[in-house]
């Protein structure tokens, strides 16, 4: 900062009235070939961050986040799992000469206290790895425990069907009209393999299907998939009201 | 036009040595990827950073819909996922931000372990990195709540009974942490969201900072 008498001032305040020009530093001076952080290389940072992002968005929209069904206290089959980077903790934990004590407090404690006061526990001059074996090994040892443990913890879960057998579902909010004039040949040839309130049973849901009233006329007559035909059974007209009630309901839904 | 208004600014805030302190540094040949490939190990503590960015950004636009009561903390997030547009993706960001900045972390602490950085003068510094690890691990648990789906209870219901195991002080942390010493449930909630989004990232920020700060004042460290 510039010192002495004969400053000039913006106003009152303490701003230097005398402005230089910006000119970067000269690192030609420096060791090998520096460079200037502004702008040459965090034009370089930047397109590298570009990709990541690309990358990163590609693997976001290519899996998106899991949500399973909302939290149920009393689900006692569920089995309770910590995210994945815990899961070498949670199985350490699970082996029978692993007491709590020992294995929440005593060796996390030391692992991760050794790791926080590391700079205080090498403290030999040298940096390259092969040099200071100790630091190296203990490092190595930790990295292939945490690796083994999560590897362990990981492989006793079959996560797909933990996952199909989680799946959110949201509440049914239709109301079923049942003064419709196409629930009564809903009852009769529909209501036993759909569900009452077309939510399936048998058969699957009829909620949120997209097919128009016509391609469900077709449907309850030639059948579709595993549905055999001939399951409707009664006059065009009820067929038609039939249609137009299933149709309704999943105008309904969407609301 | 753009420099008239900076100089503008300028004259009245002396602007220019608070971004030339940050932007004016030199970067040595030995972290340069552009003149070492192998330098690419010195990136994982700055896209550790980028995560973070994103991570933060997401999260706030993550908390425009999430809703932190027991009843509608899951269909928020499932209105989120479903109806919200992009909605989903910026969800996916998150969570998949969660675990990469974890993955980027731990690159980046063992780049400076086995390459010995944390002698001196820079054990301050590592000590300040490892206090960030775990501020982002305890972000990575308090978040994983969140979504109050059956996955989020029983991690949580796990974790708490771990720390109901340490002697002396598990109780009073269970119950610090769940808000009632037996019950999982809506003060929990309310608690994970409040360390998630308030205590956790202002503990964050100022490690953050510290850390950048030491990094300016001692330098990078030298080539092996």
């Amino acid at each position: 900062m510039k010192k002495g008498k004969g400053m000039k001032f913006v106003g009152d305040s303490r701003i230097s009235a005398d402005k230089e020009r910006f000119i970067p530093k000269d690192y030609s001076e420096y060791p090998g070939k520096t460079e200037a952080f502004w702008p040459n290389f965090l034009l370089k940072e930047w397109l590298v961050g570009a990709v990541f992002l690309v990358g990163f968005l590609c693997l976001a929209v290519a899996h998106p986040a899991p949500l399973e069904g909302p939290a149920d206290p009393t689900d006692a089959s569920y089995l309770p799992l910590p995210d994945w980077y815990f899961l070498f903790l949670y199985q350490f934990l699970k082996y029978d000469f692993v007491t709590t004590v020992y294995g929440a407090v005593i060796v996390p404690g030391i692992a991760f206290g050794a790791l926080f006061l590391a700079p205080f526990l090498d403290r030999g001059k040298e940096r390259r790895p092969h040099k200071r074996p100790i630091a190296t090994s203990l490092m190595l040892l930790g990295i292939i425990s945490v690796f083994w443990l999560t590897y362990e913890a990981a492989a006793a879960v079959d996560w797909e069907e933990k996952a199909e057998e989680n799946k959110p579902e949201p509440t049914s909010e239709v109301e079923i009209d049942t003064e419709h004039p196409g629930y009564a040949a809903y009852e009769n040839s529909c209501l036993s393999c759909h569900g009452g309130e077309l939510e399936g049973t048998a058969g699957p849901s009829l909620i949120g299907i997209d097919y128009s009233a016509e391609e469900i006329e077709e449907i309850a007559i030639d059948g579709i998939g595993d549905m055999p035909p001939g399951q409707f059974d009664g006059t065009d007209e009820e067929l038609q009201q039939l249609a137009e009630f299933i149709v309704s309901v999943n105008e309904q839904a969407e609301d | 036009m753009l420099q008239k208004i900076y100089d503008w600014v300028d004259e009245r805030v002396d602007i220019t040595p608070l971004w030339r302190d940050i932007a004016d540094h030199e970067v040595p040949e030995h972290v340069n990827p552009a003149h070492h490939f192998s330098a690419f190990v010195y990136c994982f503590g700055g896209l550790t950073f980028f995560v973070t960015v994103i991570q933060v950004l997401s999260g706030m636009f993550l908390t425009m819909y999430y809703v932190h009561d027991i009843e509608n903390a899951w269909r928020s997030v499932y209105y989120l996922q479903t109806e919200v547009a992009h909605g989903q993706i910026v969800r996916g960001m998150h969570h998949w931000g969660a675990s990469v900045v974890i993955v980027m972390l731990f690159l980046h602490t063992l780049r400076v372990f086995f390459q010995g950085a944390y002698k001196k003068p820079r054990e301050l510094n590592w000590m300040v990195g490892v206090l960030i690890f775990f501020v982002m691990l305890g972000l990575g648990l308090t978040g994983y709540l969140l979504p109050w789906d059956n996955k989020a209870y029983f991690a949580t219901q796990v974790t708490l009974e771990i720390a109901e195991g340490v002697p002396f002080v598990g109780e009073a942390t269970k119950a610090l942490l769940a808000g009632d010493p037996n019950i999982v449930g809506a003060q929990t909630l309310t608690r994970f969201f409040a360390i998630h989004v308030f205590f956790l990232p202002a503990a964050l920020f100022a490690l953050m900072a510290i850390h950048f700060i030491m990094i300016r004042k001692q330098g990078i460290s030298g080539p092996l």
